[in-house]
């Protein structure tokens, strides 16, 4: 029996590419509506996909208690860097008209399950979450913000790193946004940091990295050197997990790998 | 217009890249030997390793009638093949971090100033850096020196490769010497991502300003050490000398601040960096 079986053929891929989503992970093929459905999570792997800032702060903070602060910090070309592609300026303005956002994170006041806190959600749609003079400024006048109105800070980080277009004032971010959190823990306040798809670079050495509590969704990407630039300097090939959520976990440095359904209730257990 | 002046001084971004890179130039080593009288190594982070990568140690600094006993910390490219080796070429690991934390935390125990030597290409890309937690490494280092209680004056002596130089280069006063370069990436990393051509790093060296100048005009440095006439590499003594008299000054300087007063100026200093309206 089932020798002569008519075989299944092995599902092609769909021209209309449009409306069908490829999970980055197992490169399973999806319908677009079924992806989105399922809030941007593999129902084959479960790799936790990436969200919006709108869509995560609609996720976190309880309904219509958010309230967005220091949208006037936004970004300057202050060294009119342009490359190969074009100038710095114009690759912003076309982000900010994509997206809505005017910088690479969102911040704003908010409850989390009934307890108040200060809320930043980074959105890697918007120069692929990198950290900019704007993001930087905006994270530091949050923790400010924070010791004031006693807010314990939440920060969700999605970012390839440090904006080079931004050169040096970039880098210093990274020791802006440090130094401002090291600020906000000695005000006894706490700092739950939440590092999705992807974190790394300049952003996972800097605020992403500094958490009371670091958590993390499953599968998401976190490293701070790049897989590629690892394998050409040690010519070595890496574990398959390498860099994965569940790998950090494994070597210390993430307090717990949280599905997203749950990431609000987790969250509103440590702030409570 | 073509002076004899502007054409002496006409260096590009690249041309410095490249000072900064001989390995002529004075390292870590040149600069602790001629600066401090008596100084003792030490070494490991207490917890997996030491890395030769971070030179770490204490010693003694004397001039214009004063004497500064400090933690020196630096990266270590190395100056043979083996060194070289040994120390990744400078490329540091956590460990190398957690061990100038460890000793910066005894030195601010004791008020000790510290005097770091930045000169790195980055912080180390493998497979065990990331295992034991680079990116924490970094951003502990960077939060730490923020907060210390003790003067830290930086030097940035040859190249400042994004945050594997940063952090050991938080602090009061950061110096660079005058054919240094400081950037968030290397010029050919750079160019290999927004020009798709690594051959394109003198343009990206030139878009991303990373020379002394450059850096002091954008508030990223506090001071340029002026170098022996043809650069560090020409005369190495002289440009260690010239680097001795800037810390001694920053040093004099600062270590009259009562630490509370300290870390709010370096606090300020940090929190001013940025440009961020349009
Ligand atoms: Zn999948």
């Amino acid at each position: 029996m089932g020798w002569f079986e008519p075989k299944a053929e092995k599902p092609k891929i769909p021209p209309a590419k449009a409306l069908w989503a490829i999970c980055p992970k197992c490169k399973s093929h999806m319908d677009k509506a079924v992806w989105k459905k399922n809030n941007c999570i593999c129902p084959k792997c479960n790799y936790h996909g990436r969200l919006s800032a709108r869509e995560r702060i609609a996720q976190v903070a309880d309904e219509g208690t958010f309230a967005e602060v220091f949208r006037e910090v936004s970004y300057s070309d202050h060294l009119k860097f342009h490359d190969a592609t074009g100038d710095y300026k114009s690759k912003v303005e076309a982000t900010i008209a994509k997206t809505g956002e005017n910088e690479s994170v969102v911040m704003g006041t908010c409850e989390i399950g009934g307890h108040k806190a200060m809320l930043g959600v980074m959105d890697f749609a918007f120069m692929g979450g990198s950290l900019g003079s704007g993001t930087g400024e905006r994270i530091a006048r949050a923790c400010e913000q924070a010791i004031a109105e006693r807010r314990p800070l939440v920060i969700f980080s999605a970012s390839g790193g440090a904006r080079m277009h931004e050169g040096i004032l970039s880098l210093m971010q990274m020791a802006k946004t440090s130094a401002a959190i090291g600020r906000l823990k000695d005000a006894g306040l706490p700092y739950i940091s939440v590092l999705t798809d992807p974190t790394t670079g300049g952003v996972s050495a800097s605020y992403a990295m500094l958490g009371d509590i670091n958590v993390t969704e499953p599968k998401a990407l976190i490293g701070f050197a790049g897989r590629r630039v690892i394998e050409n300097t040690i010519h070595q090939k890496l574990p398959d997990d390498f860099q994965s959520a569940e790998y950090l976990e494994k070597h210390g440095f993430i307090d717990k790998i949280v599905e997203r359904a749950e990431m609000k209730a987790f969250i509103a257990k440590m702030l409570g | 217009m073509a002076t004899k002046k502007a054409a002496k001084t006409a260096k590009t971004a690249m041309d410095c890249v490249k000072i900064a890179r001989d390995a002529k130039r004075p390292h870590v080593w040149d600069f602790i030997n001629g600066i401090c009288d008596d100084f003792e190594e030490l070494h490991g982070d207490r917890l997996v390793n030491d890395d030769a990568g971070m030179v770490a140690g204490f010693g003694t600094v004397t001039g214009g009638g004063a004497e500064y006993k400090v933690l020196v910390l630096g990266h270590h490219k190395g100056a043979s093949v083996e060194e070289n080796m040994a120390s990744n070429f400078g490329m540091v690991n956590p460990d190398g971090y957690r061990k100038a934390m460890r000793l910066a935390k005894l030195a601010e125990r004791f008020r000790n100033p510290i005097v770091t030597f930045v000169d790195t290409p980055g912080a180390y890309p493998g497979r065990e850096a990331e295992e034991r937690g680079q990116a924490e490494a970094i951003a502990k280092s960077l939060e730490f020196f923020a907060g210390l209680r003790t003067p830290v004056v930086v030097v940035v002596t040859g190249e400042g490769g994004s945050g594997g130089a940063l952090a050991i280069a938080v602090g009061d006063k950061v110096l660079m010497m005058e054919n240094a370069v400081y950037s968030v990436i290397s010029p050919e990393g750079c160019a290999g991502i927004l020009w798709r051509d690594g051959a394109k790093a003198p343009e990206a060296a030139e878009a991303l300003k990373i020379t002394a100048p450059d850096l002091l005009r954008l508030g990223a440095i506090d001071e340029i050490v002026k170098e022996p006439a043809g650069g560090a590499h020409k005369n190495g003594r002289a440009a260690v000398a010239a680097v001795k008299k800037s810390v001694l000054a920053a040093l004099k300087e600062l270590v009259k601040l009562p630490p509370d007063e300290l870390v709010e100026r370096r606090y300020a200093k940090i929190r001013a960096y940025g440009n961020f309206y349009k």
